[in-house]
């Protein structure tokens, strides 16, 4: 069969099977909608939670960032998997223990304001949008590239599926159907890259491959990588480019950050005890690590496949890949010594660093574009980092199927966190907005109501981010992360370790960690990007990393204005007794 | 009661506390901190700093949170082995 018929019969009967499940498990009472009824099995719970979290950016974008980065790209290996550690040993269990609906309601009756939870629900609904966008661009790519519709029809789909789980099944609905996703996408995931790794090195464990030799000759892959790119005008692959601070800091926030995030810590409200939740935070790291110690040999393979197949080839001898993603503007080649083939080295091929296309076409057939050459250096090549993963198999010339395999995983993988989003969005606004705060006399079947309003909307909302892209996508990533890590990791953090931190603490720590994160990445971000580079950052640390000093800005603010104001009240003292038992 | 609330709280908070210093030990002090120097060594063909950072880390990780999953369940069942643990 042609591999676009099996894209759509892989892309369809995995759909068919979330709107079975979906069916299935549909919510009756808002326990089911917002925690599927606390009944959930810890090991299901772990792949929920896997699948939730690895993102759009994890299954399509991660392998492919790693390998142009090299060991800079580490940053996001141990940032996004080192936060569950975090999560098992200081926040899980006694959010569980607390036994309510969302992380705000935490927050709200831990400092005893309303004030605490407003500032709370703000964060996580920044938070969760910010990411929304990135997943449905992900839905986006893979529609366009694979089942050639267009990008906005292919954004009606995935929202209208979401829309069923989400809306009808709540919880319950979302976690059933993300066990079933977490099975497409890592089976989608080791596929091609078992192949491959038998391919390169002829050791069929991709970890090991990754430092294995490779076939046929006594040069070990990481070595040929290392020379390869350093013959191209890179750094060494496995040498970092960033200082030590920077890569440290961007780590931490990243760490601190994935514990913060409100749709991964509400997982662990879903299982039915104290002990469930930290075994459940174990089961999830081990269901990530499958997936994110095969990245870096991805990224590997990924990289030396990618030279090795189009440098100084002739463009009209080109592999079919790249005239693909060519059509679909995230591959562009510039002619600029004119001898027909391509070269690809270090710097930007174009001025402007996007490809702005016409519609013509050149000799070669290449499509012509209307950015001048940057004269600087001689790469031909502009390539978006985020087809590595999409492009792996076609690159090293694997089966139709497995091609198609990706396509549904790269699926699987973005509408399981949207999905994830959108409940902790509609709950945070269902709950905590109305019920607790603005419309306290709603019974539960209206807030039932309200909540499911609640996600219909949002799924509206995040299918326009989608449809209608906002460029700084990309940019505001690093918000997502810097806020987690600078609002709500902290104040939940201390919510549960000390006793004597008190509303006033909390609430200035948190809107000084939000002021002082935002304004330095809008700083650099939006208003003054020619800044952006190192000698202008403080003490050099990026907007990516400034989240950490955010959070210790937090931490330390909260303190002292806790230790010139009163103790909480008795009953909060109780309150964290109780959740410190398990 | 109330004592022996405050030895199961101090005992978890050695735990979690050695813990976590081996999750800083591995991944900011192998992978970023003294990466460079354990780079130097090469096993098989990884250099060691560059491994701890794109895979040791996070196979230790995992296994930081079983550790910590078991000696807590341990310590639950010394403290609270009559009591039930749902809500």
């Amino acid at each position: 069969m042609e591999t676009q018929t099996l894209t759509y019969l892989f892309v369809g009967a995995s759909f068919a099977l979330y709107i079975g499940i979906a069916f299935w498990s549909r919510a009756k009472s808002t326990n089911d909608f917002y925690v599927a009824g606390k009944g959930v099995n810890p090991i299901a719970n772990g792949m929920a939670t896997a699948a939730d979290w690895m993102s759009a950016a994890s299954f399509i974008s991660m392998a492919g960032l790693i390998a142009f980065l090299g060991k800079d790209g580490s940053v996001y290996l141990m940032g996004w998997t080192g936060g569950y550690v975090l999560l098992a040993l200081l926040l899980a269990p006694y959010l569980r223990k607390f036994g309510q609906f969302t992380v705000p309601d935490f927050i709200g009756t831990r400092y005893y304001s309303n004030t605490a939870r407003l500032v709370a629900v703000i964060c996580l609904i920044f938070v969760s949008f910010t990411y929304i966008a990135g997943q449905m661009r992900g839905v986006g790519i893979v529609f366009s590239r694979f089942l050639e519709v267009d990008i906005d029809l292919g954004v009606i789909i995935g929202m209208i599926i979401v829309f069923f789980y989400a809306v009808m099944g709540g919880m319950k609905g979302i976690t059933y159907t993300q066990v079933a996703q977490y099975c497409v996408m890592i089976f989608a995931y080791l596929v091609p890259a078992i192949f491959i790794s038998i391919l390169i090195t002829g050791n069929p464990v991709p970890q090991l491959g990754f430092g294995d030799t490779l076939t046929g000759t006594s040069t070990y892959l990481l070595d040929k990588l290392d020379q390869v790119t350093i013959d191209l005008g890179f750094g060494a692959y496995t040498e970092n480019t960033k200082t030590n601070i920077d890569i440290f800091c961007i780590t931490a926030a990243l760490m601190f950050g994935t514990a913060g995030l409100p749709h991964v810590i509400v997982r662990f409200f879903t299982v039915p005890k104290v002990s469930d939740a930290r075994k459940s935070a174990g089961y999830a790291l081990i269901f990530i690590a499958l997936l994110y110690t095969t990245a870096p040999a991805v990224a590997a393979f990924a990289r030396i496949n990618f030279v090795d197949s189009i440098q100084d080839v002739e463009y009209s001898a080109a592999p079919d890949w790249f005239k693909n993603w060519e059509n679909i503007g995230l591959i562009a080649w510039q002619d600029k010594n004119d001898d027909q083939s391509i070269q690809y080295s270090s710097g930007n091929a174009l001025e402007g660093v996007r490809p702005d296309y016409s519609d013509r076409r050149g000799k070669n057939g290449e499509r012509i574009l209307n950015n001048r050459p940057n004269d600087n250096n001689v790469n031909e090549i502009y390539i978006d980092r985020d087809i590595m993963v999409l492009a792996n198999p076609e690159i090293a010339k694997l089966p139709g199927w497995v091609v198609a395999l990706v396509a549904a995983g790269g699926l699987a993988a973005a509408l399981s966190t949207a999905a994830g989003l959108l409940l902790v969005i509609s709950s945070s606004i269902s709950h905590d907005l109305l019920k607790k705060t603005f419309m306290p006399r709603i019974n539960e079947k209206q807030e039932l109501l309200f909540a499911r309003i609640a996600s219909a909307i949002a799924i509206v909302i995040a299918g326009l981010f989608g449809i209608y892209p906002p460029a700084f996508v990309a940019q505001v990533v690093a918000f997502a992360f810097g806020l987690a890590a600078s609002t709500i990791f902290p104040a939940l953090l201390m919510g549960i370790f000390s006793k004597r931190l008190n509303k006033e603490g909390a609430i200035t720590g948190m809107i000084f960690g939000l002021i002082f994160t935002s304004s330095y990445i809008i700083y650099f971000k939006f208003i003054n990007t020619s800044l952006n580079l190192p000698e202008n950052w403080l003490l050099g640390i990026s907007p990516e990393g400034i989240g950490f000093v955010g959070m210790l800005i937090n931490f330390a603010i909260a303190f002292i204005v806790s230790s010139v104001t009163n103790n909480p009240p008795k009953e909060i003292n109780e309150m964290v007794e109780n959740i410190r038992k398990p | 009661m109330h004592r022996k609330n405050t030895t199961y709280w101090k005992s978890n908070l050695k735990i979690v506390i050695s813990l976590l210093i081996v999750w800083f030990l591995v991944s900011f002090g192998f992978g970023i901190i003294w990466s460079d120097a354990l780079d130097n060594i090469q096993i098989g063909g990884f250099k060691l700093g560059f491994w701890f950072a794109q895979q040791g880390s996070i196979f230790v990780f995992v296994i930081i949170i079983f550790i910590y999953v078991l000696l807590l369940n341990r310590l639950d069942k010394k403290h609270f082995s009559k009591s039930s643990e749902d809500d």
